[in-house]
């Protein structure tokens, strides 16, 4: 890392200092166990893109021949069959495709909620933010698990939904993040002076709040996914959450505890999957945290 | 103390409020009803079905009138359970409950603490290294693959404990493994903070003057660091407990236990109205009662917070 000296460059060029983001990238890639991290992720990811063109088998196919096989490479059946005789390769990998979409699509619902909720109430203040954190605080108390469950009922089948409902739940801690980090900023010079130049509210939150939370917002998003991927998995292990013939990582685990004394790789293949992919997103959302607060470490 | 606690116990008048008001609305609105897995049976007793239970009347009336027989402590009688009451359900499985949860908490807190502590003294080297990387691995895995895994190792290869089950309530050998996944989890959880507080206390002013006086470590840690250090673990076991009682349900299930956590997930799909509802009610004074016990402990506990 060079630091160009101001004169040389001629005042009217800025001096090329690192940004909070290149910075945070440099110590991020230097970050083995994020990196690590992030590589598995995008083979996970890869994989469950491609499930349809690299398994050799339909997830939903029944194999009458082969029923509860052990893993074998020359016919196909790469993690063997469940005991319906289906392809536990494809089921897996169909599985990340189910865990991974509704990790990220209840994370974005959350992140959305929380983000707006938290700028609002700490950039406005006063009354209102007393009022919507008492809220915040209400719903903070009621048995989570409870209500997501209550909520798989409510909604029936419906996966999606129940997705979008859990993240409608998630968001209470993102809100309160967000809600701290606008107040520490709501003071600084460049928000008054955006006041000064007649900036509306709106646009002073939507322009100056929000893009200078986004470091801690991001660190914090890293951490909700496999937290909404452990609901979705808990939620199907109780054969609340995803139905035949679709499938996820907890529909196949719980099935794969049913049949563990015959079938022992029914449980380990998505056991492990699931298990790796939270350990990634856990150590990249440590190592993000790290990158993006260095005083923090 | 006394005021404090009086404050807080009325906060939590409106939180079980919205609790109860919440939890009633979405099982009532939820498709289906209680007597639809049943035999079809001629309208007319459905009607009277209907009628002793008050489904014929308006949501909104049903939803005063179960407000009015909660608050005389009447949480009604179970609609797939027939001739209990939902207390005596309740009553019936919560020593099994709290049995397998207060162990669990009690593991969490002198393993957890324990070993964390260990890690402190030791940080960056072997032992170190090897306590975070099991408290990681158990923060990560979920209880529900970690079950099953211990079952198939301990149970099936190893058969030296049952797969499921609680005998007659006293045999030890049908508790071990559901309390240790239950316990797990909060021992990871429980290791990692007092790793991390220990070693903020250790380096702290008043430490370096017990050991300048000459004390030995061993009372130097446990007479002076100890009590500071595990103020953020006593903070955490408001959450545990809420992460205990989730993961009892779970455990529950999986081992087949006759405790409470099973008769909600079985009342939410059989639309046990009563059930369900007395069951959140029931968890969630539970949880509003343990966080305020939590708060009077750590008041005690740290002489800078005084509650007034």
């Amino acid at each position: 890392m060079s630091v160009t000296p101001l004169d040389a460059v001629g005042v009217a060029m800025p001096a090329e200092g690192t940004s909070l983001w290149t910075s945070a990238r440099r110590r991020l890639v230097r970050n083995r166990a994020a990196m690590g991290g992030l590589i598995v992720l995008i083979i996970i990811g890869a994989l469950a893109i491609l499930a349809p063109y690299i398994s050799a088998h339909a997830m939903d196919d029944i194999s009458w021949e082969n029923i509860g096989t052990p893993p074998d490479w020359a016919n196909g059946y790469y993690f063997g069959t469940d005991s319906n005789g289906r392809d536990l390769f494809a089921r897996t990998l169909y599985g990340a495709r189910v865990s991974l979409m509704v990790g990220i699509l209840a994370s974005i619902v959350s992140l959305v909620i929380g983000v707006i909720y938290g700028a609002v109430a700490g950039y406005v203040g006063g009354a209102v933010d007393n009022v919507m954190m008492r809220i915040v605080d209400i719903l903070y108390s009621l048995p989570f698990m409870f209500f997501v469950i209550l909520l798989t009922v409510f909604f029936g089948r419906n996966i999606l939904l129940i997705f979008v409902a859990i993240g409608a739940v998630q968001w209470l801690d993102m809100a309160r993040i967000v809600r701290g980090q606008t107040m520490a900023l709501k003071h600084r010079e460049f928000i008054e002076a955006a006041h000064a130049f007649g900036a509306s509210s709106t646009s002073i939150v939507r322009r100056h709040i929000i893009p200078n939370i986004l470091g801690p917002v991001m660190v914090f998003v890293t951490l909700t996914v496999p937290q909404v991927i452990l609901l979705e998995s808990f939620l199907s292990f109780l054969g609340l959450g995803v139905q035949e013939p679709m499938t996820s990582w907890g529909v196949l685990i719980s099935d794969g505890a049913r049949d563990m004394e015959t079938a022992p790789w029914s449980l380990l293949f998505p056991a492990t999957f699931l298990a790796v992919t939270l350990f990634s997103l856990n150590f990249l959302g440590d190592g993000l945290r790290d990158a993006l607060d260095p005083k923090d470490r | 103390m006394f005021s404090f606690v009086a404050k807080r116990l009325l906060g939590a008048v409106p939180t079980l409020f919205v609790i109860i008001t919440i939890a009633f609305f979405m099982i009532r609105l939820a498709p289906g009803g209680p007597f639809d897995s049943e035999r079809a049976v001629p309208a007319e007793i459905q009607a009277n079905l209907n009628r002793v239970y008050h489904l014929d009347q308006p949501l909104i009336g049903q939803y005063w009138l179960y407000l009015r027989s909660v608050l005389e402590g009447n949480f009604g009688p179970s609609f797939s359970y027939k001739d209990y009451s939902v207390t005596e359900l309740i009553w019936d499985g919560f020593p099994v409950s709290m049995e397998l949860g207060l162990t669990a908490v009690f593991l969490a807190v002198i393993i957890g603490g324990g070993l964390g502590s260990l890690a402190a003294l030791k940080q960056n080297r072997a032992a170190d290294y090897t306590i975070m990387t099991a408290a990681m691995t158990g923060i990560t895995i979920p209880n529900f693959v970690m079950a099953p895994l211990l079952t198939l190792v301990l149970g099936v290869y190893l058969r030296v404990l049952p797969v499921g089950g609680w005998g007659d309530g006293h045999e030890l050998k049908y508790k071990i493994l559901p309390v240790v996944a239950l316990a797990l989890p909060q021992i990871a959880y429980v290791a990692r903070l007092t790793r991390g507080s220990m070693i903020e206390v250790l380096r702290s002013n008043f430490i370096r003057t017990a050991r300048a006086k000459g004390l030995s470590e061993w009372l130097t840690v446990t007479r002076h660091a100890a009590r500071a250090a595990f103020l953020p673990v006593v903070s955490y076991l408001g959450p545990a407990c809420a992460g205990i009682i989730t993961g009892s349900v779970v455990i529950e299930q999986i081992f087949s236990i006759p405790g409470i956590g099973r008769y909600f997930i079985q009342g939410a799909l059989n639309r046990d109205y009563t059930l369900v509802m007395g069951v959140v009610i029931f968890y969630g004074v539970l949880i509003i009662l343990f966080n305020l016990l939590v708060d009077v402990l750590y008041g005690v506990l740290d002489p800078k917070l005084a509650h007034r």
